[in-house]
């Protein structure tokens, strides 16, 4: 993986819906997240994000988004309304 | 790859109270997800589509999700299942049970809703234990666990689901975890398009009933013993048969293509609805 496609994203971690499981911070290939005193997720490391979804596929509770950094829209405008 | 929390967001009833009930580091919230990005991959609308849920953790995904869905009775998924498929064959009917719920309380339904072959999704998510009633011993308890009721190991042999629904004739059966989410789409999408009576059997670690009192530290312990323990089907046929024993395949392992009943029942209809018209 080249320095250049690393940190290219935007880690958004929803502390009321994170609890703590540690799932995503074990399992980070980046080592980007750690739990903080709280016991709860926290970016610690976004410029090593590589972008992978892992996180996110793995959360149980849907509390972390990755999102490419310069995205203007987050979803489909056929979306943004529900299905 | 990226917009995969504001796509399940979009399908959650946000006027439920969150974050949901689950354990931390229950996998249900990963089938969750996972049943979400499958159903959006097949670009299904929210209408199109019928959760039935029994009772039991899993049953409260059907709770959270903004579909049509159904809480039923206990072991009843299958049932109330069956009666939507077959009053409405357009709706894509998705049963959601545990393993207590599908393989014990429910176990009659379940072999005989794969031997009719009736349309309809079954996911199984196994914890290997009863988690809601506090941790009894389930029927896919492995031997040897500690539980509740068995505090000095688990004396009785555990079901082994992918070979009990194929022998009763279930047209798909496949076995997937919550560790590999992007097998585990693909195998859930894969069941919702097939026909007939379609089983996924899903590993979910149970770790505040099954894994504290089975030497598992965390929960984080039982997604690397999913990470470790389980082959693919592929290569777990090439293993020699002492390491078939210890390890779990993953993957699909049968996918046939027959009609479902409730395509036959349509077709019966249709054929003595013709014979009846030159009267």
């Amino acid at each position: 993986m080249s320095k250049k496609s690393k940190g290219q994203t935007i880690i958004t971690i929803y502390p009321d819906w994170c609890k703590g499981c540690g799932i995503c911070v074990a399992f980070c290939p980046a080592k980007v997240l750690e739990l903080d005193a709280a016991g709860k997720a926290r970016v610690a490391h976004p410029e090593e994000c590589i972008n992978c979804g892992f996180c996110e596929r793995h959360c149980p509770d849907f509390a972390i988004s990755v999102v490419p950094r310069g995205r203007k829209k987050r979803l489909p405008p056929e979306l943004e309304n529900g299905v | 790859m990226s917009d995969v929390t504001e796509l399940i967001h979009q399908y959650l009833r946000h006027n439920k109270k969150f974050p949901h009930v689950f354990c931390p580091g229950c996998g249900h919230g990963i089938v969750l997800g996972s049943l979400i990005r499958s159903v959006h991959e097949l670009a299904l609308s929210k209408d199109e589509v019928v959760l039935v849920a029994g009772i039991g953790c899993s049953g409260r995904i059907a709770v959270y999700v903004d579909f049509n869905t159904v809480h039923t009775t206990h072991g009843r998924a299958l049932t109330f299942a069956t009666g939507i498929k077959m009053a409405n064959p357009d709706l894509k009917v998705i049963a959601l049970m545990g393993d207590g719920d599908a393989f014990s309380i429910g176990g009659n339904h379940l072999i005989h809703a794969a031997r009719r072959n009736i349309g309809v999704t079954a996911l199984v998510l196994n914890n290997s234990i009863y988690g809601m009633t506090g941790g009894q011993s389930s029927a896919t308890t492995p031997k040897g666990a500690v539980s509740q009721t068995a505090p000095f190991g688990h004396l009785e042999k555990s079901f082994d689901l992918v070979k009990l629904a194929s022998a009763a004739g279930a047209n798909g059966v496949s076995r997937g975890t919550v560790f590999h989410v992007n097998m585990l789409d693909r195998l859930i999408a894969e069941a919702v398009s097939r026909p007939g009576f379609n089983l996924v059997e899903i590993m979910s670690p149970c770790f505040t009933q099954y894994g504290r009192k089975n030497k598992f530290k965390s929960a984080v312990d039982m997604f690397k013993w999913l990470k470790t323990e389980t082959s693919p089907l592929e290569s777990w046929e090439q293993l020699p048969p002492e390491e078939k024993a210890k390890r779990l395949p993953i993957g699909t392992f049968l996918a046939g293509q027959e009609p479902g009943l409730e395509v036959l029942y349509g077709n019966l209809r249709d054929d003595l609805a013709a014979k009846e018209q030159p009267r």
